[in-house]
């Protein structure tokens, strides 16, 4: 990786829900540009790490730096902070009263108080790009949740983020619908946008990452380029975990 | 004859005081359900928080109107408040303060299930786009519960509106006392008068609550989703 300009800082993250700890001394530093793919076992702690980095959940100790400044502040004015960062989901939540157009519509109007016609123009096109610009009126109901996936990104994209978190948002989809929204996340990964995606499809991570981030019970366990991770991960956990997606031979 | 006990509607003045009399059935109902709309909106929401003292008393307070019969209140009301307090309520006042009391427990109910029943995904997804609270209750949050209350709270309102009957027994003169008055009175001029009175105020009934029903259909189907 090149040395461009740390985007994100994380330093000695610590978080807890009260009885046992979920993340422990968790530092990590993503690039702009970079695209970190997060990995490991269910209930390691991936959704509450990125849930951490915008505030949706608090955290105990440690500092998160954004641009060179410290979010994690009283004085954090998190409705600024998440506007740089954007983030979809593994549900498909997109607001059910709303069209796909209203969907994408209502943050920058409403919260980054752009013009409409402006904003609309905008919308139009990352729906073209994401191919669903004849669906701009449909409710949500009215979607495939493949479509609804790509909504969402457009939802986040629309607020021109420095960083995009993505969490599982292909878990919860029919295999069929996978392709379309990870083909989405790789043009980004093209076009230079900085991601942190948690996913458990290996195939993509090792695709779009500069960099595997493994995590095992609350903290980093090895980090590295997809193809070192893969082919030869340095630690035992690690190497046991990508066993877990590979079957032998039965005959 | 029967076709003759319709002559008693339009004796006099009889019709336009059954008319009459349906006023003071309407003008009582929507005070009542206005109080009920105010007063439920923040028993509902005082009802969502997590705090186990409010739980408690406002579930008792729901139980226990659910469970008295509405008659039982109205004269609990009527002649107890007279008795414990030597308060003379009139039976309009009455009225009002027990289909309040009523009204207010099942809209903060049916607030209640209102706002719980928004995921909790759609306040994060608004707060992720960087909202202030103010605006995600506002664009999010309020407009999906409203599209739920409204439909349940329009048939709360013919239920209220019908309910209202009962406030003959404690002497309050709206569309059914009108009704008996009129029978009482041509009981032997007009013998099978109660027939046609009963369908005439069973036919205003219906025209009042009828709009609703279909409004309350018409809107949940809209906006199901
Ligand atoms: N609100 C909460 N209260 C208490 N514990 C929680 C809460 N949310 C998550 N946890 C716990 O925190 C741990 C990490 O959860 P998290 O959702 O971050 O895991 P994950 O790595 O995203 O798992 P998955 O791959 O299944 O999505 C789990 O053990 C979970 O039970
Ligand atoms: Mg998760």
């Amino acid at each position: 990786m090149k040395e461009t300009e740390k985007l994100l800082e994380i330093r000695h993250l610590h978080k807890d829900y009260g009885e046992g700890t979920i993340l422990e001394d968790v530092s990590l530093d993503i690039h702009k540009g970079e695209v970190v793919v997060l990995i490991g076992p269910s209930g390691c702690g991936k959704s509450t790490f990125l849930r951490c980095i915008n505030g949706l959940e608090p955290i105990q100790s440690g500092e998160i730096f954004l641009d060179g400044e410290n979010i994690i502040a009283n004085k954090t004015k998190w409705s600024e902070v998440r506007q740089k960062i954007g983030m979809v989901f593994q549900s498909y939540d997109l607001f059910p009263h709303m069209t796909v157009l209203d969907n994408i519509l209502l943050g920058p109007t409403k919260v980054q108080r752009r013009d409409k016609k402006e904003a609309t123009a905008e919308a139009e096109k990352l729906l073209e790009r994401v191919g669903l610009l004849d669906r701009k009126d449909a409710y949500p109901r009215q979607l495939s949740g493949g479509q609804k996936q790509r909504v969402a990104i457009v939802r986040a994209l629309i607020m021109k983020p420095e960083i995009m978190l993505f969490d599982e948002v292909t878990a919860a989809l029919d295999p069929e619908m996978v392709r379309e929204v990870l083909d989405v996340m790789l043009e980004l990964a093209k076009s230079g946008s900085t991601m942190m995606i948690v996913t458990h499809e290996m195939q993509f991570a090792r695709a779009v990452a500069d960099k595997i981030v493994f995590l095992d019970g609350g903290e980093i366990v090895e980090t590295g380029a997809p193809e070192d991770f893969f082919n030869s991960p340095k630690t035992e956990r690690a190497s046991r975990f990508l066993h877990t997606f590979t079957f032998d031979q039965v005959k | 004859m029967q076709d003759l006990g319709i002559r008693v509607l339009f004796m006099g003045n009889n019709f336009m005081r059954l008319l009459g009399g349906l006023w003071v059935t309407i003008q009582l109902s929507l005070i009542s359900i206005l109080l009920s709309v105010i007063f439920g909106i923040l028993l509902g929401i005082v009802m969502t928080l997590k705090n186990p003292v409010t739980k408690c008393i406002t579930r008792i307070y729901l139980e226990f109107i659910r469970i008295m019969p509405q008659l039982v209140l109205l004269f609990l009301v009527y002649f107890g408040a007279t008795k414990a307090f030597g308060i003379n309520l009139s039976g309009e006042t009455s009225a009002v303060i027990v289909f309040t009391l009523w009204g207010t427990a099942e809209m903060g109910d049916l607030v209640r299930g209102a706002l719980i029943s928004i995921p909790k995904h759609q306040y994060e997804s608004g707060a992720a786009l960087g909202m202030e609270n103010a605006q995600i209750y506002r664009y999010i949050i309020i407009p999906q519960t409203l599209r739920r209350l409204i439909p349940l709270s329009i048939n709360l309102a013919t239920r209220m509106i019908k309910t209202t009957s009962l406030i003959v027994m404690i002497g309050v003169v709206e569309v059914l006392k009108v009704g008996q008055q009129i029978i009482e009175a041509n009981r032997y001029t007009v013998p099978d008068s109660a027939l046609w009175i009963y369908v005439t105020i069973f036919f205003l009934y219906f025209l009042v609550c009828w709009p609703f029903s279909v409004l309350a259909g018409k809107l949940e189907k809209k906006w199901k989703n």
